[in-house]
């Protein structure tokens, strides 16, 4: 499969917004929505990035950063969610900031259905969990969401997962 | 699989035994007969577990990231390991020297009625570990080989992995602290200071 290459400056919003909010670990299952992102994090000498293998890897991760005074982010796509339910209970009893940074899959123009019953529950089953969900469907407000998340979060010390609309990917016409 | 060697060192001994040595080290202890024998020798400097089975290894690297010049040692058990077993391959890609990981295996999930894990059946968490590019990995049997591995959980090249077999004696559960915001707090307040840990 080609990668489209739209140029698109949210990416690098929400760079910046990670940046501002002092995110020093960046821990991410790698996605084709955070392509541009997780190259900015990892080639940023004041960001640890780190690959996983499962997304529950990654909160894990981020509760040890938390207890070591850094803070941290979460990259991942919707796909993931169910991932990261049990997991969630770390940050979730123990009142760890966690923000997650989720890029849709299984709505808008979606070409795979196999990515509809996670994609289309991925808010309800956060929400259930005690997560907080923030949504940013257009490209101009993507930065602001994520840094109101992340002030909500660290501020707080609760759980945000910004969800990241699959309209902001752009349409794959997969009927050609 | 004849002639497997048994475990018969005794976890509390282990438990006592490393913490005896640790310094200032930081450590992360899993779910659950880890966490419970850490706390018999309970300090501000340890984050016991309790929920997130699969959660122990992965702490330990963001712990480690954060704080480079700190030595921390995770402690955890073969089952919470093998739960999280794909924590081992980003742990070795990610290959922080600071970071120790020691399994108390006694081959059974203790809490749930002593059914066997994969590592009766032949599984090698040590093996696992080498092969996922750790620094260096050891399986480990006896007293003598537990002095001798000691040091190296607090000052050999990481990430170290060591597999330390123990006999399958069971201990009343000791309910220590045990609510997570509670020792999330003390923890940072100990390690940060207060203005920090709470800001």
């Amino acid at each position: 499969m080609k990668h489209e290459s739209i140029s698109r400056v949210w990416p690098d919003d929400i760079f910046d917004a990670l940046k501002k909010a002092d995110v020093k670990q960046v821990a991410y299952v790698p996605d084709a929505g955070h392509i541009e992102l997780i190259a900015s994090c990892t080639g940023d000498p004041d960001i640890t990035a780190v690959s996983l293998t499962t997304e529950e890897e990654g909160i894990a991760m981020l509760a040890g950063a938390w207890l070591g005074g850094d803070r941290g982010a979460l990259l991942m796509q919707s796909s993931g969610a169910g991932n990261c339910i049990n997991m969630l209970s770390v940050p979730l009893h123990c009142r760890m900031p966690l923000l997650m940074i989720v890029t849709m899959r299984g709505e808008w123009g979606e070409f795979n259905p196999w990515q509809l019953p996670m994609g289309q529950n991925t808010e309800r089953v956060f929400q259930d969990m005690g997560v907080y969900v923030q949504r940013a469907n257009h490209a101009d407000e993507v930065g602001q969401v994520v840094y109101a998340a992340s002030q909500l979060a660290f501020s707080s010390n609760c759980v945000v997962a910004v969800l990241l609309s699959q309209r902001l990917l752009g349409f794959k016409d997969w009927s050609k | 699989m004849t002639d497997r060697k048994k475990g018969t060192l005794d976890r509390r001994y282990v438990m006592r035994t490393i913490v005896a040595q640790r310094g200032d080290t930081l450590m992360v202890t899993g779910l659950g007969s880890t966490t419970y024998d850490a706390g018999t020798v309970d300090h501000p400097n340890t984050f016991c577990l309790w929920g997130g089975m699969g959660a122990a290894a992965m702490t330990g690297l963001g712990l480690a990231l954060a704080q480079p010049e700190r030595r921390v040692l995770v402690m955890t058990g073969d089952g919470e390991a093998l739960m999280g077993l794909g924590a081992l391959a980003t742990i070795g890609a990610q290959h922080p020297r600071n970071l120790a990981i020691a399994i108390i295996d006694n081959e059974h999930y203790s809490e749930t009625g002593m059914q066997a894990t994969h590592t009766q059946r032949g599984v090698s968490l040590g093996a696992v570990a080498q092969a996922c590019g750790f620094a260096q990995s050891e399986t480990i049997y006896t007293e003598a080989e537990l002095e001798a591995m000691v040091p190296k959980l607090f000052g050999a090249e990481g990430p170290f992995f060591g597999v330390i077999k123990v006999n399958t004696q069971r201990y009343p559960m000791s309910i220590r602290v045990r609510d997570g915001a509670y020792l999330k707090d003390r923890f940072r307040e100990n390690l940060l200071g207060a203005e920090r840990a709470y800001y």
